[in-house]
């Protein structure tokens, strides 16, 4: 008999089998589907975040703050090198208009909603430039807020995280007083974790005067930046740092999906080992009660090979069942679950969403399988080196 | 006690059945001694003092707040001393390089921070040395500075007049392990003079308070001292301020109870199995052992005794292994300065392995306990 003949049989009569030892096959399947939800449900919280940060950049836009700031938030720019940015090369100009959108960040606290208490919650002026540079903004309820008055929209991530973010309501903090007159979407990027207002009545505010954070400058291609970026910052009276959005955002997702990815694969590695433990216990028990089954079909010339196989089959069939169920069970219960977070670099709240993709499903499932492997390997050497004659004679 | 060897043979019976059972719930219990190091670290619990209070701007803690202040809080009854801080947030040489950096008034600071150190001399020399600075032991070990270094940090938020932001290493604090040793620390009358805006403004103030049960009364009262003013205050005792501000992260606290939950579902189950198969090999033997004349109540104790056992066991190794875990280091290398073994934990640990024990072990031993001596010695 061949040998693939003979594995292929004996892998089938273990599989069949099967359902006899099922509360103990059972056992090695919730094990493995327990740590594949874990490591995919704390995976996902980093693919979240990752992706709102990601979406928020956009490879034809610049975002320009003072040179040395790490963050919008701790940046400072004045009205006479705004006007000097929008002279610069490489900017689009549809109707000789130089796309470029100054803005001014705070934070105010506003309570969450789910716990009530205070959260970080970032305050954007922007004058009318902003939704040509940010085509992705658009209202979804209620109208855009006129300029020049005391009139705020607000993104929906915000008004769905934060108390009193709602469609007609009053946002009040310190001397700033807004109506809220629309909720807008754009693209599950970080803008709508933000408050938007007028710039100039939110400088009267805060008593800034004619200065601004940041500038968001859409070029008229992404080729451009070079140029853009050159003719900046060999001007000396401009202290620039020049940056694709995309790149700004990129680094701002950095620190936190490390934290996660760490934790949470510190997390499924060790609760893996504990899996694979009930996997090795299971795949032992299999092989203890059909000792006199294994030791049959070698007594009949099936070889050790094809049985060492028929375990790990046995296992990684198990492993794979939980893989699937515990990649299932995370998409299901984890994916597009909102949440928010403080994002450090920027100090202000980022509400995202938990984003269970495809390739954290593969990667379940490959944990998944090492477990069944390495759990199912000393059962199936023990049943491969079983004594025949003494197993025979097992009970 | 007598019957302690019956139950130690009992667990050697089938050895690698045990030795993989011990494992699995030994990574259990080294998950729960970390995982509770974690939520410690993230909640910040050992930060607080019971008799401090933190006074930020209403608004939001990133605005500032006038020095002037200072004399009024001070004249509050009740009001033991005042102090202000601000958040520098420089960099050292790379932006990845961050530790948490405070414009300090020397003295007072160490007195309202009994738990962190600084040898008296330390602090003598930093009040001579206007650009003085003190450096936690974890950082300074981390970027190899010592006394006498001078320690440039490129300013995000304080542009400084003229120049840049150096500051010379004086002194070197320490505090008990699970306290944050990585702030770095340096004069408020440098940083004031050397700013570029802002000047005669602070961050927060911190209010120690004589009797820490005043505390939300304490914070009222010091809000309706400056309602109404340029610059209302928000005022609250530090465990309440650590508390939302571990809330602007997120509920870590509750993700990680719910990790916990799955993980000892899971070894519940696996150890449950274990259980019930190794008493269902034994039918004969119990049979046996009641024929004999054990009542079914020492019974169910014997094989609840072999459940529990294991799981102290393995337990107490597990807790032994997370503290030896943890006393490595913070895995994040310096974004959690909480990071320590919290002690309670393993009392919380020993309670909970007992729990697994009775838990896994119960179900069988009630069938060893119902089972009758006939039928027991006639199966096979």
């Amino acid at each position: 008999m061949g040998t693939l003949k003979q594995i292929f049989t004996v892998t089938l009569l273990s599989l069949r089998t099967v359902p006899q030892r099922a509360g103990s096959s059972l056992v090695a399947v919730i094990g493995i589907t327990g740590v594949v939800v874990v490591l995919v449900g704390v995976l996902s919280i980093a693919a979240g975040f990752q992706k709102t940060l990601t979406s928020t950049g956009a490879p034809d836009r610049a975002l320009l703050m003072r040179n040395g700031a790490t963050t919008e938030m701790v940046s400072g720019l004045t009205g006479e090198s705004v006007d000097t940015i929008k002279q610069a090369p490489g900017i689009a100009r549809p109707n000789q208009v130089a796309l470029a959108s100054p803005s001014m960040v705070v934070v105010v606290d506003v309570n969450k909603r789910s716990t009530g208490t205070p959260a970080n919650v970032p305050v954007r002026g922007v004058d009318a430039s902003a939704l040509a540079v940010r085509p992705e903004v658009h209202i979804v309820q209620g109208r855009m807020m006129n300029f020049g008055t005391n009139e705020a929209i607000v993104g929906k991530a915000a008004s769905a995280e934060f108390a009193g973010l709602d469609l007609g309501a009053t946002l009040t903090s310190g001397h700033l007083t807004r109506q809220i007159v629309g909720i807008f979407e754009a693209n599950g990027s970080l803008s709508e974790t933000e408050i938007w207002t007028d710039v100039h009545g939110l400088q009267q505010v805060y008593q800034r005067g004619n200065t601004y954070q940041s500038v968001l400058v859409r070029l008229d291609s992404p080729a451009s930046f070079e140029g853009f970026k050159a003719w900046l910052t060999t001007n000396p009276q401009l202290e620039l740092q020049v940056q694709r959005e995309s790149e700004y955002y990129a680094a701002q997702s950095q620190q936190l999906t490390m934290i996660v990815q760490v934790i949470g694969f510190g997390i499924a590695t060790l609760m893996g080992f504990g899996a694979t433990f009930g996997a090795i216990l299971t795949m032992y028990t299999a092989v203890v009660s059909r000792t006199r089954e294994i030791a049959t079909l070698r007594a009949i010339g099936f070889g050790s090979f094809a049985v060492v196989v028929s375990v790990l089959a046995e296992s990684l069939t198990l492993a794979a069942g939980g893989g699937v169920v515990g990649a299932l069970i995370a998409y299901v219960g984890f994916n597009g679950f909102q949440a928010a977070t403080m994002n450090w670099q920027s100090f202000s709240q980022v509400a995202f969403q938990f984003a269970v993709t495809p390739q954290l499903m593969a990667l379940g499932l490959i944990f998944a399988l090492t477990m069944g492997l390495i759990g199912g390997l000393p059962p199936a050497v023990r049943a491969a080196l079983l004594p025949i004659s003494s197993a025979l004679r097992e009970l | 006690m007598k019957y302690l060897y019956l139950v130690w043979r009992n667990l050697q019976r089938r050895r690698t059945r045990t030795i993989f059972t011990l494992l699995a719930i030994l990574v259990c219990f080294v998950m729960f001694g970390f995982m509770s190091t974690l939520r410690n670290a993230f909640t910040m619990v050992n930060a607080a003092g019971v008799d401090r209070l933190m006074m930020t701007n209403k608004v939001s803690i990133i605005q500032p707040l006038p020095l002037g202040y200072m004399t009024k809080i001070e004249a509050v009854p009740g009001v033991v001393m005042a102090t202000h801080s601000d958040w520098f947030g420089g960099v050292y040489q790379d932006p990845k390089n961050q530790f948490p950096q405070f414009p300090v008034d020397p003295e007072p600071w160490l007195k309202m921070y009994p738990e962190f150190h600084l040898p008296p001399d330390q602090l003598k020399a930093w009040e001579t040395d206007r650009q003085g600075a003190v450096v936690g032991r974890e950082t300074a070990e981390r970027y190899g500075w010592k006394i006498g270094d001078r320690i440039p940090l490129q300013a995000t938020i304080w542009q400084p007049k003229e120049g840049s932001w150096e500051f010379n290493i004086v002194g070197i604090y320490d505090a008990a392990p699970g306290k944050d040793r990585t702030q770095f620390w340096f004069r408020y009358d440098y940083f004031d003079e050397h700013r570029r805006d802002g000047t005669g403004m602070v961050g927060w103030y911190l209010i120690k308070i004589a009797n820490p049960s005043d505390g939300p009364a304490m914070s009222n009262r010091m809000d309706e001292l400056f309602a109404n003013s340029s610059f209302e205050t928000k005022t609250a005792t530090e465990s309440a301020m650590i508390q939302s501000w571990a809330n602007q992260i997120g509920d870590i606290g509750q993700i990680i109870i719910y990790i916990l939950i799955v993980v000892f579902f899971t070894i519940l189950l696996i150890v449950g199995n274990t259980m019930a198969q190794s008493v269902r090999e034994r039918t004969n033997e119990l049979g046996a052992l009641k024929a004999l004349g054990f009542g079914d109540g020492l019974v169910l104790s014997l094989v609840l005794a072999e459940s529990v056992t294991l799981s102290l066991i393995a337990g107490g190794i597990g807790l032994a292994l997370a503290w030896i875990i943890v006393a490595q280091g913070d895995p994040t290398k310096g974004m959690l300065p909480m990071y320590a073994f919290p002690v309670n934990s393993v009392a919380i640990g020993l309670g909970l392995a007992v729990a697994l024990g009775i838990g896994a072990g119960l179900p069988p031993a009630l069938s060893a306990m119902r089972l009758r001596i006939t039928d027991a010695m006639r199966r096979n």
